[in-house]
C-alpha cells in the first residue's frame, strides 16, 4: 500500500464543485471511502526514483504539427445539423443558461 | 456457420461468388436474435433489412479490385461516432446522440465495403475492465453467461466470439481490447499509439487510447488493420510511419526470434492455471526455434498507480466539455465510477497535489519507456498473461472499485509507453473458461507481433474453439 490518503466527505463536495458534478449529500461518505482507498492506492508512485527524471506526457515523437490556416468546407456542418442534437434551442442559436 | 470462417476465406468466396454478403450479413443476424437477449453484447443494432440492402448492393458492385473486407459484416464499439447512428458510449449522457460526422476509422471501413451491423456494449466511457460499468445493464461472457466478458470493450470481443460478426473495431487505452479477448477466447491488437487514427473516438484519456481490430485470428486482425492503419489529417497525433503491408510475411518462419519474458509478470498474483498455459506457449515458441530470455520489469507496482493517476486526469478534462448543451444529457447522468474516475482526475490535477500525483505519474511513466526500452533491447518481442485470473462472476468485482482496477495490472503498462500488444486464446482452466496470452514489441512492431501469433495459431487450435453455446 502507498501512503494513507484521507480524503474527508467536505473536499469530495469541493471536487465536485471542481469537477461540476453535484454529489447528493448522502454519496459524499462513500465517495470519501472510495477515494481515499484509491488515492492512498496510487499514492505509491510517490515511492519511485525519479531524481533528474522528466515527465512525459505524450509518446508520438512528433510535435508542431500544424495544417493551413484555411476553411475546410467539407469538414463545416450546416446550421440544422449543428443544432440537430440540442435539446434547446432559439431561431437558430443553442439556448444555455445565464452564467451570471 | 459461415463466419466461422477467416476474413481470408470469405473474402476470396465473395469475389468467386460461392458466398454473398447478404448469406453473410443473415448468419450475423440469425445468431444475434439467437442469443443477443442473453449476452447484451449490443446498445444499438442495425435495422436487419437495411443492412441487408446493403448487403445486396456490396453483391452487385463488387469487383475485382475491391478490398478484401468487402461485404464483410463488422461491429464497433459504441466510442466511435457513426453519421446518423446512435452513438452512447454506454453511457446515458448520450443516450440519444446521433452524430452529425463520422470516425475515420468508420469512414475508412465503410470505404472498404465493410458492413456495420451495430455499436457495442461496453463500459461507460472506457471506464472499467469487465464491462459491468454500463448504463445498458452488463454484458454476459459466451462461455459462461453467469460471468462478465471483460472491459471496457465486452460487447465487441462477446459478439466476434458468438459469431455475430467478422470482426469488431475495439479501443484499447488500459486493456480495453485485451482483457475481454483473453477472456471471450478471441484474438485483439492494441496498436501503436497513432497508428490509427483516433479522429471520431469518444476520448478516455487522450495519451493512451488507441484503436484497433477484434477477431477471431491474428490473420484477420492483420487484414482489419491494414485498412484503417494510416496518418490522418484529421488526428494531428497520428503517424506518419509508413503502414506496411500487414499479411505479406505473416507467414515467415520465426525462427532465431527471440521472446523476452518479463518475469515479474508472473508473480504471486497470477492464476496457476493461466501460468501453466502460459508457460506452455512458451514451449511452443520454443518448439519453432524462438529463443527464450527471462527479461525483468521492475516496475509492476507502480503498473496500477500510474494507469489510474494519467487516464482519470485526462478523463476529467475530456468529460468537461459534456454539459448537455449542445448534445446529450447533463452532467448529472454520469454514474458512480466515472464520477469517481472525474473526481480522482480533478483532484490529482488540483492545485496543492498536481506535483505528488499528475507530474509524479508522468515521470514514472517516462521510467516505463526506459524500461520496456531495455526489455526490447534484448529480444524481439515479451510475452506475458493478460489478466491475473479468469472472468468473474457478474456483481463479484462491482461493489470494490480498487479490486476493479487491480484485473488491468498486466495490460496497463502498455498504454503510458504506448507500443503494441496482441491478445490472442492460449487454453483453458478447468472451469473451460478461456485463457489469453499477449505479445508486446516495440514501437510500430505490429507486423512482427501478427507474425509470432499467426506462427502461433498455425501451431495451435486454441482460437477455433467456440462457445459450448453455439453447439446446442
Amino acid at each position: 500500500m502507498g501512503m494513507k490518503a484521507k480524503i474527508t466527505p467536505d473536499e469530495v463536495k469541493h471536487i465536485g464543485e471542481l469537477a461540476n458534478l453535484k454529489i447528493a449529500t448522502k454519496d459524499l461518505e462513500k465517495y470519501a471511502s472510495d477515494l481515499s482507498e484509491v488515492i492512498s492506492y496510487v499514492s505509491r508512485v510517490q515511492k519511485a526514483d525519479v531524481k533528474g527524471v522528466l515527465p512525459t506526457n505524450q509518446v508520438t515523437g512528433l510535435s508542431n504539427v500544424f495544417r493551413e490556416d484555411v476553411v475546410d468546407s467539407s469538414r463545416m456542418l450546416t446550421q440544422s445539423a449543428a443544432l440537430s442534437n440540442a435539446k434547446r434551442k432559439h431561431d437558430g442559436y443553442f439556448v444555455i443558461d445565464s452564467i451570471f | 456457420m459461415l463466419l466461422d470462417e477467416t476474413i481470408s476465406n470469405l473474402s476470396k468466396k465473395l469475389r468467386s461468388r460461392e458466398l454473398s454478403s447478404v448469406d453473410l450479413v443473415k448468419d450475423a443476424y440469425k445468431n444475434i436474435d439467437k442469443y443477443n437477449s442473453k449476452i447484451n453484447s449490443f446498445i444499438t443494432l442495425q435495422d436487419k433489412n437495411d443492412v441487408l440492402k446493403e448487403a445486396e448492393l456490396s453483391d452487385k458492385n463488387r469487383d475485382i479490385d475491391s478490398s478484401p473486407l468487402n461485404g464483410i459484416p463488422f461491429v464497433m464499439k459504441d466510442s466511435y461516432v457513426t453519421c446518423g447512428i446512435r452513438t452512447t458510449s454506454a453511457s446515458k449522457v448520450l443516450e440519444d446522440y446521433v452524430p452529425q460526422y463520422s470516425a475515420t476509422v468508420y469512414q475508412k471501413l465503410l470505404d472498404s465495403g465493410a458492413i456495420l451491423i451495430g455499436k457495442n456494449n461496453m463500459d461507460a466511457w472506457g471506464h472499467g475492465g469487465t464491462n459491468e460499468n454500463s448504463d445498458f445493464g452488463p454484458v454476459k461472457n459466451p462461455w459462461d453467461v453467469s460471468r462478465v466478458a471483460g472491459g471496457s470493450g465486452g460487447g465487441t470481443a462477446a459478439s466476434v466470439s458468438i459469431r455475430m460478426t467478422a470482426f469488431g473495431i475495439g479501443e484499447d487505452t488500459g486493456g480495453s481490447i485485451r482483457n475481454p479477448a483473453a477472456w471471450t477466447n478471441t484474438t485483439g491488437l492494441k496498436v501503436s499509439y497513432g497508428r490509427v487514427s483516433r479522429y471520431g473516438c469518444i476520448a478516455y484519456a487522450s495519451s493512451f487510447d488507441t484503436v484497433g481490430p477484434a477477431a477471431k485470428t491474428v490473420e484477420d486482425c492483420a487484414y482489419v488493420l491494414q485498412e484503417i492503419a494510416g496518418v490522418d489529417s484529421k488526428d494531428a497525433t497520428s503517424s506518419p510511419v509508413e503502414v506496411p503491408n500487414y499479411s505479406k510475411d505473416l507467414a515467415k518462419s520465426i525462427k532465431g526470434m527471440t521472446v523476452g519474458i518479463p518475469e515479474d509478470f508472473f508473480s504471486e498474483g497470477l492464476d496457476q492455471e493461466i501460468h501453466k498455459a502460459i508457460d506452455e506457449a512458451v514451449e511452443v515458441y520454443r518448439s519453432l526455434g524462438a529463443v527464450i530470455k527471462k527479461v525483468k520489469f521492475s516496475l509492476l507496482d507502480y503498473a496500477i498507480p500510474v494507469y489510474y493517476l494519467i487516464g482519470p486526469s485526462e478523463t476529467s478534462s475530456n468529460l468537461a466539455r459534456f454539459d448537455g448543451l449542445r448534445f446529450g444529457n447533463g452532467r448529472d447522468k454520469f454514474t458512480d465510477e466515472t464520477s469517481r474516475r472525474i473526481m480522482i482526475g480533478t483532484y490529482s490535477l488540483s492545485s496543492g497535489y498536481y506535483d505528488a500525483y499528475y507530474r509524479r505519474a508522468q515521470c514514472v511513466r517516462t521510467l516505463f519507456i526506459k524500461e520496456y526500452g531495455e526489455m526490447l533491447s534484448k529480444c524481439d518481442v515479451l510475452l506475458a498473461p493478460v489478466t491475473p485470473y479468469a472472468p468473474t462472476k457478474i456483481g463479484e468485482l462491482v461493489s470494490d472499485p480498487l479490486q476493479n482496477l487491480l484485473v488491468d495490472i498486466y495490460t496497463v503498462t502498455t498504454n503510458p509507453v504506448g507500443i503494441p500488444s496482441l491478445a490472442l486464446p492460449c487454453g483453458f482452466d478447468t472451469n473451460k473458461l478461456p485463457i489469453g496470452m499477449q505479445i508486446m514489441g516495440s514501437m510500430f512492431s505490429e507486423d512482427l507481433l501478427l507474425r509470432m501469433g499467426h506462427a502461433y495459431q498455425m501451431e495451435t487450435d486454441w482460437h477455433k474453439v467456440k462457445p459450448p453455446i453455439l453447439d446446442k
